[in-house]
C-alpha cells in the first residue's frame, strides 16, 4: 500500500464527497429554512439528469443543454412547491417523508411513462473525455476534475449568497425567526418558494453532473439519496459548513474504506475472512459513522441554533 | 362503559377474518386464505409499530428490521436441524427484543428526524449484514424447509389452523396493545409524545418508557417475523429493507394512527389496493403514490376516522 | 378446542367441495410471473414481449389448444412472488407457471409451484440448488445454470493464456457464484477478488484499487445499472486499452442502448446472441424488431422458447392436460424450435448447449451491438447436475 495510492484515493474521496455536497446543500438549506424534510429531492436530481441528457441529445450543444436543464429543473421544483409542498410545512416530519415519499412513486413512473425503464445513454464532449495527470502516473478522468471544481466553485457561491448577499440575510433571518420577519414585511413565502428553487437547482445540478458518469434511469435518485442523508444528519441539519464538512468526511470514509479495508483486515484474518468481512463492513461504514457521531452529538457537528 | 363506535367495528372486523376460511371453503377459493392470513400478519407488523409510532410519537424507520430478526431465528434454527416451534418462537421474541433494546437505547437519545435517519442507519446495516452471510444464503435468501413444528397442538402446514393461529395471535396482541395502552404505562408514553417538558415536569422519566415499548414494539415485530416466514416458507434479508418499513408505516398512517384498529384497517386497504392494482396496469405506482400523499396531506386521521362518530381520541 | 373443531368441520366441508372432477381442459393457462415495475421492469418488458410474440407465432393457441396468460409483478421480492404464485395456482389454476427473473424468487416460487402438482418452466433465474439438490421432475428451465457462463469465460480466458486476473462482483449470492464459476475453469492466477456494495454507484476508488495492483486483465459481473456505471467509469479511466475487460451479464442488448461506444471492445460469453445463425433466431429476432422496435435480449430469448416449450408438451399429449407424465417425456425430448438451435435436457432439467464468446462491435447499420465470435464451449453441462437425484 504505497503513499500514491493513498493519495489518488483521498482525491477520489474528495471527489466523491464534492458530489454528494452538490445533493447535500440543496436537501440541508429546504430543511434548515423551511423544517421541510423533502424526499423527492432526489426526484429533482433525477429530472436534472433526465433534461440534460435529453436536451443535449437535441441540441447537441452541451453547454446549452446544462443551462436548459438547470433552467428546468428550478420551474419545475418552483413549480412543485408551489403545487405541491406548501401545505407540508406546517406539518409534522413524518408527514413530510411520507407525503414526499409518494410524490418519489409519482415522479419514478412519470419518467418511466415518458422514457421508458430503460437507462438513457449519456455522452460527453470530446473536451471532457479526456484525463489529466494529476498525480505521477495517475490518469485523472478531466470530468471528475471539473466535478471537484464545479462543487467547491458552488460551496463558495453558497457561502457569499448566504453570508454577504441581502437576500442571504434574509434567508438566514427566517430560519431563526419566521414570524419576525414577516412582521417586518418580508414576503415569507416568496423567499421560501425562492429558497426552495435554489434547493431544487441544486439538486438538478447534481444530476447532471452524476449524468455521465452513473445510470440514468428512473429511481437513480433513491440510491444516493440516502448518503445525502447521512451527510446533512452528520453535517449537522440546516448548516451549509455542515453539509460540506459532511460530505467530505462521508465522501473519505466511504472511498477509504471501500479501497482499504480488506487489505487492512487480510493483515490479521484469513483471506477468506477478510474477503467476506471486508466488503460488509465497508457498505456499513458510512451508518455505524453516522450512529457514532448522533451518540457524541445528537444534533450533529454543527447544529443550527435552534429556533 | 358503552362500547365506542371503534370497538364495534373491531370486534366486526374480527368475526369477518373469522369466517373468511368458512367462505373460502364455500366457493372454492382457498387462496384467500393465504392472502388474508399474509394481510393479518402484516397487521400484527403494523400494530406494533403503531405502539410506537401512533401513540409514542416515535417514528422508526427500521421496524421491518425486528420481522426480518424474528424470521431469520426460525429459519436459522431449521436450517440447523431444530424445528421445534417452541424454541424457534421464543428466540425470535428475545433475539428481536435484545436487539431492540440496543438500538433503542442509541436512538432513543436523540429526537424528530435525527431519530428517523437513525433507526434507518441500523436497518440499513442489518441488510447489509444480511446479504453477506453465505451460510444463510445472503441475499438468495433461505428457504424454510419445514414449518415450525408444534407437536400435537398444531399443524401449521394446514392451511386453515394456521389462519385461525394468526387470527388468535392478531387478537391476542389487540387486547394486549389495548391494556398496554390504557395503563399507566401506556399513558406516560402518550404524554411523552405530547409535551416531553411537561412529562418530566411530572416526575417520570420518558426516556425508560419509550425504551419499554420500543422493545415490546420489537418484540411483537419478531412475532410478526416468525409468523411471516412460516406463511412465504422462504425469506431474505430484502425484509429487512427500509422500504419495508415504509410501507407498513403506510398501513398505519392509512388506517389511522395511535388507534387500535387503524392498523388493521391500513394493512387490509394498502395490501388490497396493491394486489389488485397491479394485476391492472404496470404503471400502478404512479397511482399509488399519490394516493398516499393524498391520504397523507387529507386523511391525517387515517380510514378509521371516516368512521361514523370514529374521530375521537388520538 | 373450538377453533380444531371450526376447523375439522371446513375440512370436511372443503374435501367434499373439492372432490368435484375438475373441469376438461379447454384452455391452456399459462401464469408469467416477472419484474413489471420499478427499476428492474425493463427485464420484464423484454420477457413480456417475447411471449407475446410466441403467441403470435403460434397462432394464438398453445398445443392447438386456446390459450390464456396471466402475468403478475414480483416487485423483485419472494414473498411477492410466492403470493402470486399462490394466486395463479389456486385462483386461477394454471397449468404452467413460467418466468422469474430473479434467483431468491425462483427459490420461494419453484417448489412451491412444483409441490402443488404444477410445471414450473423458468425462463432465466438458475440458481445452482435447483440444478443440484432440489430439481424436481416439473422443474424445466430455458435459460442456463448460474454459472456455466462464467466457467465458459474462465475457459476462453484460459485458453488465451491469461493470467494476473482481476475479479470484481457486487457482494450477493449471484456475484459470488459467477466468481466461483469463473474459477472454476480459469487456470491462471487471480490477482484479486473484490466484492463491491450491491448497487454502488460510485467505483472510481476501486478502478484506483485496481490499477494498482496492474493486471493483465479484468473480469467481471455487474449486472444492470452496475454495470453500466462500472463501465462508463472504468472506460472514462482510461483503462479500456491498458487492460483489457472481460465480463458476463454485463454488456447486453439491456445495458448496450445506454452505454453504446463505450462498450465496443468488451468481450462476454453466453449462450445466445441475436446474430445467431439459424432460421427461427432469424425469425424470433427480425420479427421482434418490426413488432417493438428494439433488439431483443437472452432474457427475451428464452422467455418466447419457455412458450414454444410449453406448446411442445402440449401438442405431444394431444391437449391432454392431465397427462403431466406424457409432458415431462415430451419436455425432457426438447422437441421444438429453440432459437439458440437443438439442445438437449441434462437430468436436472437444464440445457445442455453450446456457450459461444461474443464481442461488442459496431455493426453494420452503424449500430453497437454483440456478435459471436468463436464457440467456447460445446453441449455444456453444469456443474451441479450429479447433484441431483433424477435420472
Amino acid at each position: 500500500m504505497n503513499l500514491l495510492l493513498i493519495l489518488e484515493q483521498a482525491l477520489n474521496g474528495l471527489q466523491y464527497g464534492v458530489t454528494l455536497f452538490l445533493m447535500a446543500a440543496g436537501l440541508t438549506l429546504v430543511f434548515g429554512i423551511m423544517n421541510l424534510v423533502n424526499l423527492a429531492h432526489g426526484s429533482l436530481y433525477m429530472v436534472g439528469a433526465y433534461l440534460a441528457t435529453t436536451f443535449y441529445q437535441w441540441t447537441g450543444w452541451f453547454f446549452g443543454g446544462v443551462v436548459l436543464a438547470l433552467a428546468a429543473t428550478l420551474l419545475t421544483g418552483i413549480a412543485l412547491e408551489m403545487v405541491a409542498l406548501r401545505t407540508l410545512y406546517e406539518r409534522d416530519h413524518l408527514d413530510q417523508v411520507l407525503a414526499t415519499f409518494g410524490l418519489i412513486l409519482f415522479f419514478n413512473e412519470l419518467i418511466a411513462i415518458g422514457w421508458g425503464r430503460a437507462a438513457l445513454y449519456t455522452g460527453l464532449p470530446a473536451w471532457l473525455g479526456g484525463h489529466v495527470p494529476v498525480l505521477p502516473g495517475v490518469r485523472y478522468p478531466v470530468y471528475r476534475a471539473v466535478v471537484i471544481v464545479v462543487g467547491l466553485a458552488v460551496a463558495a457561491l453558497l457561502w457569499a449568497l448566504v453570508a454577504r448577499t441581502r437576500v442571504g440575510m434574509l434567508i438566514r433571518a427566517g430560519a431563526s425567526n419566521r414570524t419576525m420577519v414577516a412582521a417586518l414585511g418580508i414576503n415569507i413565502r416568496l423567499l421560501y418558494t425562492l429558497v426552495f428553487g435554489i434547493g431544487a437547482a441544486l439538486a438538478g445540478l447534481a444530476g447532471l453532473m452524476a449524468g455521465p458518469i452513473y445510470a440514468v434511469q428512473p429511481g437513480m435518485g433513491e440510491e444516493i439519496l440516502i448518503q445525502v442523508f447521512v451527510v446533512i444528519v452528520i453535517g449537522g441539519i440546516g448548516s451549509i459548513r455542515g453539509a460540506l464538512v459532511g460530505a467530505i468526511i462521508v465522501g473519505m470514509v466511504d472511498t477509504l474504506g471501500r479501497a482499504f479495508l480488506k487489505p487492512t483486515l487480510a493483515t490479521f484474518l484469513s483471506p477468506s475472512a477478510a474477503d467476506s468481512a471486508g466488503p460488509a463492513l465497508a457498505s456499513m461504514l458510512i451508518y455505524l459513522l453516522m450512529a457514532v457521531v448522533l451518540f457524541v452529538r445528537p444534533q450533529g457537528l454543527f447544529p443550527v441554533r435552534a429556533r | 362503559m358503552t362500547p365506542s363506535r371503534r370497538t364495534v367495528a373491531l370486534v366486526a372486523g374480527v368475526l369477518v377474518l373469522g369466517l373468511v376460511p368458512v367462505a373460502a371453503a364455500l366457493f372454492n377459493q382457498p387462496f384467500y386464505i393465504d392472502l388474508f392470513r399474509r394481510i393479518m400478519i402484516f397487521a400484527i407488523a403494523a400494530l406494533s409499530l403503531d405502539l410506537i409510532l401512533g401513540y409514542g410519537g416515535m417514528v422508526s424507520f427500521g421496524h421491518a428490521a425486528y420481522l426480518g430478526i424474528g424470521g431469520y431465528a426460525v429459519g436459522i434454527l431449521t436450517h440447523h436441524g431444530v424445528p421445534n416451534g417452541y424454541l424457534q418462537w421464543s428466540l425470535a421474541i428475545l433475539a428481536s427484543a435484545l436487539i431492540a433494546l440496543v438500538i433503542g437505547a442509541i436512538s432513543i437519545r436523540t429526537s424528530g428526524v435525527y431519530f428517523i435517519m437513525i433507526t434507518l442507519a441500523f436497518t440499513q446495516m442489518l441488510y447489509y449484514l444480511g446479504i453477506s452471510i453465505e451460510e444463510y444464503g445472503g441475499d438468495d435468501g433461505m428457504r424454510l424447509a419445514r414449518r415450525s413444528q408444534f407437536p400435537g397442538v398444531i399443524d401449521l402446514s394446514d392451511a386453515t389452523a394456521f389462519y385461525y393461529l394468526v387470527l388468535g395471535i392478531l387478537v391476542l396482541f389487540l387486547f394486549l396493545s389495548h391494556r398496554i395502552v390504557n395503563a399507566r404505562f401506556g399513558m406516560v408514553i402518550r404524554a411523552a409524545r405530547s409535551n416531553e417538558a411537561r412529562t418530566l415536569a411530572i416526575g417520570f422519566a420518558p426516556y425508560r418508557y419509550k425504551l419499554a415499548a420500543f422493545v415490546i414494539a420489537g418484540a411483537m415485530g419478531g412475532v410478526a417475523g416468525a409468523l411471516l416466514v412460516n406463511h412465504t416458507e422462504y425469506l431474505t434479508p430484502e425484509f429487512m429493507h427500509w422500504t419495508r418499513s415504509g410501507e407498513i408505516m403506510f398501513m398505519v398512517i392509512l388506517g389511522g394512527m395511535g388507534t387500535l384498529v387503524g392498523p388493521l384497517v391500513g394493512a387490509l386497504v394498502l395490501l388490497l389496493l396493491e394486489d389488485v392494482l397491479s394485476a391492472w396496469t404496470v404503471h400502478w405506482q404512479i397511482i399509488l403514490g399519490p394516493f398516499l400523499v393524498l391520504v397523507v396531506l387529507f386523511g391525517k386521521r387515517g380510514l378509521v376516522s371516516l368512521l361514523p362518530g370514529g374521530a375521537g381520541r388520538g | 378446542m373450538v377453533i380444531a373443531l371450526r376447523g375439522f368441520v371446513i375440512g370436511l366441508l372443503a374435501t367434499a367441495l373439492a372432490a368435484t372432477p375438475a373441469p376438461a381442459a379447454e384452455t391452456v393457462k399459462i401464469g408469467f410471473i416477472t419484474s413489471l415495475s420499478g427499476p428492474a421492469g425493463i427485464i420484464g418488458k423484454h420477457m413480456k414481449d417475447s411471449v407475446e410474440l410466441a403467441l403470435d407465432h403460434l397462432g394464438r393457441k398453445v398445443g392447438g389448444l386456446d390459450v390464456e396468460v396471466i402475468y403478475g409483478d414480483d416487485q423483485r421480492k419472494p414473498d411477492v412472488g410466492k403470493q402470486l404464485a399462490d394466486e395463479m395456482l389456486k385462483k386461477h389454476r394454471v397449468h404452467f407457471v413460467s418466468g422469474i427473473i430473479w434467483s431468491n424468487v425462483m427459490l420461494a416460487v419453484a417448489p412451491t409451484v412444483t409441490q402443488a402438482g404444477t410445471f414450473m418452466i423458468g425462463t432465466n433465474a438458475g440458481p445452482h440448488e435447483l440444478a443440484g439438490k432440489m430439481c424436481h421432475e416439473l422443474f424445466f428451465t430455458t435459460s442456463w445454470q448460474n454459472d456455466q457462463t462464467p466457467e465458459a469465460m474462465g475457459k476462453y480466458m484460459s485458453d488465451q493464456n491469461l493470467t494476473d486476473v482481476y475479479a470484481m462482483a457486487p457482494n450477493y449470492a449471484a456475484g459470488k457464484d459467477m466468481i466461483s464459476g469463473f474459477k472454476r475453469y480459469f487456470k491462471g492466477r487471480v490477482v484479486d477478488e473484490v466484492y463491491t456494495k450491491l448497487g454502488q454507484q460510485d467505483y472510481q476508488a476501486e478502478i484506483s484499487q485496481l490499477r494498482a495492483k496492474n493486471p493483465k486483465a479484468v473480469f467481471v459481473f455487474y449486472p444492470g445499472d452496475m454495470g453500466i456505471q462500472f463501465v462508463k467509469q472504468y472506460v472514462q479511466a482510461g483503462l479500456r486499452e491498458q487492460i483489457p475487460l472481460y465480463s458476463v451479464y454485463t454488456i447486453d442488448e439491456v445495458t448496450l442502448p445506454a452505454l453504446k461506444d463505450v462498450a465496443l471492445g468488451i468481450v462476454e460469453t453466453r449462450y445466445w446472441s441475436p446474430d445467431l445463425k439459424n432460421d427461427a433466431n432469424r425469425k424470433y429476432v427480425s420479427d421482434f424488431r418490426k413488432k417493438f422496435g428494439y433488439t431483443p435480449s437472452f432474457y427475451g430469448a428464452q422467455s418466447y422458447d419457455g412458450i414454444l416449450l410449453i406448446d411442445s408438451a402440449v401438442r405431444a399429449v394431444r391437449g391432454d392436460l392431465a397427462n403431466k407424465k406424457g409432458m415431462i417425456a415430451a419436455m425432457r425430448k426438447a422437441d421444438y424450435k429453440s432459437v439458440r438451435g437443438p439442445y438437449t435436457y441434462n437430468v436436472n432439467h437444464f440445457p445442455i448447449q453450446n456457450f459461444y464468446l461474443l464481442k461488442t462491435v459496431k455493426g453494420a447499420g452503424g449500430d453497437v451491438e454483440m456478435q459471436i465470435q468463436k464457440t467456447v464451449f460445446e453441449a455444456h453441462k453444469d456443474a451441479y447436475h450429479r447433484e441431483c437425484g433424477m435420472k
